[in-house]
């Protein structure tokens, strides 16, 4: 489904991500891990069309086609989701209104009718079981005044209404307490299926004792370091990244 | 200046004309005399003038316009004035074209007894005895040439009289159609409002242009709060591409009363709105809201004007302005805490959103306070459409324009949701939907 080929991407001239190669088949579950700075959230928003950044060397294809060349409305149409790591607040713009004008925008482009106002609402009282979400929160300004939780639970409940084929979770751990992170993880598995492919970005191992993934890999100074199963999440939790820096260091060392 | 000179003096001689056919009684013949020799010495303001500073009227002044003369107009049934100005009317409505009565598309019901609407004209035949107290008593025409111009000309527009302890529930429309023909017409609707104490009125003014013509609004409207009297008042202002409006709002606000003033700019080649509120009595609540929507050349200017008189007043006042092409804003507000207002809570916010890099808008918030027990803050921001905002929409699936046309209508959707009657909000919604829509032209269907 998505094929990353040594994608390296740049910041005002900083280079951030230095040769990313990965591959995601529909069905999978991928972990991101590495620490702060490694490139995590740069990979998210370069996937998803963020303009800021720039793509000096590499390509990224997903579905057959050059995803770079695509704007972030197109990749969204295409069924790539984003969970941001911080959802922006939008006073005047009611959850609802806006998620209704981006369900129309992405069914009319997939060739299907668009919901009215009725229909609309009954998809909505469905997915908002997935994560507890209550209809008062919806009816007001996208995640104005909302919390820590309830912003990431409005990811996940958008998530569920936008059925996307690629969904990139953006650090959607981060800043929750146990209970509030119990709810979204339960809401990203029953989402979870044959069809759909997910990237989870994570600074913690804690979530994915929740959401299980088939691959963890490592990211450091903008490149994949080490691959593996969801072993390598548990050993990471258990020794930190300071010996992966140092297996980097010392493969540096010897190649010099 | 010899060029302002002769523009004045052609008002002069109009003046001259119209006093011999206007007929009113003597006291508002003194009047007008009074205001067109302030208007003679006061001639035309100037970019010279701080009032005046950022908005030029030199393009009303190039335009020799002759008063509106009353004549037939292709507007027969309400129904077909509805649908031409996408408006419903509600059935107690004055209508003026080209600010005369229109008996015929005006409509009245059976309101309580002792309530006056009706027009001035007919207010003045009748020499109504509410008039006198009030009419010219508020509206400052010793030092406001537009003021006193209108003054000088006062012979039409709305006369609504709301006597002691009346609450009327439905509002009482004031439609001021243009027809904007292209004969370079001038009109002056001249406005009162008396909502004696204890009583409730809801008001609206709108000030249509029909046609892409050059035309003048000069308007004046005066409002009297009586004590513990509540006056939710709304103006509209949607002139046509060539209209011009220039138009002073004096509220007169006694004891404990609450009164609540939108004003929302859709339309018009150069307009300028003075809205001012003197809190003349103890414990008055005053809220002034306004938006405005200005593209193209056009230049909208708003300026609002608070005077804290007397002690425990209390004002908010939020204005926002959204400018796109190469249109000019202004936003000036001056809140004055006089002496005698302690315990004054006066708040002012002013926030402006540029679409374009061409468009600009010079913002002037001043206080002026003389009482050292108060509690008074304005802020004001100008800032461009979040990029932060866009992603998050984009990435959901909506496209750029579309996105960016959400975002405004965001913007300016904190002026109209704080509109407390759902038909006049409903409305407005709509209007300012459409005006948007203009720009983010395929995207109504969102919008």
């Amino acid at each position: 489904m998505l094929e990353i080929r040594n994608l390296h991407t740049s910041v005002s001239g900083r280079e951030i991500l230095r040769g990313i190669d990965l591959n995601v088949r529909a069905g999978e579950i991928h972990a991101i891990m590495g620490p702060n700075g490694s490139g995590k959230s740069t990979l998210a928003h370069v996937l998803s069309g963020r303009e800021s950044y720039e793509v000096t060397a590499g390509e990224v294809i997903y579905e057959g086609k050059n995803l770079l060349q695509m704007t972030p409305e197109e990749r969204a149409r295409d069924g790539i989701f984003l969970a941001f790591q911080y959802p922006v607040e939008i006073p005047g713009l009611s959850t609802t209104y806006f998620l209704k004008a981006a369900l129309n925008a992405i069914r009319k482009h997939r060739g299907l009718e668009e919901l009215d106002a009725m229909d609309f609402l009954v998809l909505v009282k469905e997915k908002m079981k997935v994560v507890e979400m209550e209809q008062e929160l919806l009816n007001r300004s996208i995640n104005e005044g909302f919390s820590g939780g309830e912003k990431k639970r409005n990811e996940i409940f958008q998530m569920a209404v936008l059925d996307p084929k690629l969904a990139i979770l953006d650090e959607t751990d981060s800043g929750l307490d146990i209970d509030a992170l119990r709810i979204v993880a339960n809401g990203v598995n029953t989402l979870q299926s044959a069809a759909r492919a997910m990237i989870v970005i994570t600074h913690y191992q804690r979530l994915l004792n929740y959401i299980v993934p088939d691959h963890v890999h490592v990211l450091y100074e903008g490149r994949i370091v080490k691959s593996g199963a969801k072993e390598l999440a548990e050993e990471l939790e258990a020794k930190g990244y300071d010996w992966i820096k140092e297996e980097v260091e010392a493969a540096r060392g010897a190649g010099a | 200046m010899s060029q302002a000179l002769a523009e004045q003096d052609q008002y002069l001689s109009d003046f001259e004309r119209f006093e011999e056919r206007g007929a009113a009684p003597a006291w508002v013949q003194s009047i007008r005399r009074e205001a067109i020799s302030r208007f003679a010495a006061l001639g035309f303001p100037s970019t010279k003038d701080e009032e005046w500073k950022y908005t030029n009227v030199a393009p009303i002044l190039r335009i020799p316009f002759k008063p509106a003369a009353a004549e037939s107009n292709g507007l027969t049934t309400v129904e077909a004035l509805e649908r031409t100005i996408s408006i419903s009317l509600p059935p107690e409505r004055l209508v003026f074209i080209d600010g005369r009565y229109s008996k015929e598309l005006s409509s009245r019901r059976r309101l309580p007894e002792r309530v006056r609407v009706s027009s001035l004209a007919a207010a003045l035949a009748n020499d109504l005895e509410a008039l006198q107290p009030h009419l010219a008593r508020y509206a400052d025409f010793k030092t406001h040439a537009f003021v006193a111009l209108n003054t000088a000309f006062l012979e039409d527009g709305a006369f609504v009289y709301i006597p002691r302890g009346a609450i009327i529930e439905e509002p009482i429309f004031m439609l001021f159609i243009s027809m904007g023909g292209g004969k370079a017409e001038v009109s002056y609707p001249r406005n009162l409002i008396v909502a004696d104490r204890d009583s409730q009125v809801t008001l609206v003014e709108a000030y249509v242009g029909l046609e892409n013509g050059v035309y003048f609004t000069n308007g004046v409207t005066e409002i009297v709060a009586g004590e513990n009297a509540f006056v939710d008042h709304y103006k509209l202002v949607r002139e046509g591409e060539a209209g011009f409006h220039v138009a002073t709002q004096q509220a007169h606000l006694e004891r404990n009363s609450n009164f609540r003033s939108h004003l929302i700019t859709l339309g018009g080649s150069l307009v300028r709105n003075d809205v001012n509120a003197v809190l003349a009595g103890e414990g008055v609540e005053c809220t002034l809201n306004g938006l405005f929507l200005a593209a193209a050349q056009q230049h909208v200017d708003s300026h609002t004007r608070i005077d804290h008189v007397k002690p425990h007043g209390m004002s908010r006042e939020l204005y926002k302005g959204i400018l796109d092409g190469k249109a000019r804003g202004v936003f000036s507000g001056k809140i004055y805490v006089h002496k005698s207002a302690p315990k004054t809570d006066a708040k002012q916010t002013n926030k402006n959103l540029l679409l374009s890099k061409d468009a600009s808008i010079d913002t002037k918030p001043q206080l002026e306070i003389y009482n050292n027990d108060v509690k008074c803050t304005h802020g004001s921001t100008i800032g461009q459409l979040s990029q932060d905002a866009l992603f998050y929409l984009r990435a959901r699936g909506i496209g750029l324009e579309e996105a960016r046309g959400l975002l405004t209508y965001a913007f300016a959707s904190e002026i109209i949701r704080g509109i407390k009657v759902a038909s006049i909000r409903e409305q407005l919604d709509q209007l300012v939907i459409t005006r948007l829509g203009d720009k983010f032209r395929g995207k109504e269907r969102l919008l």
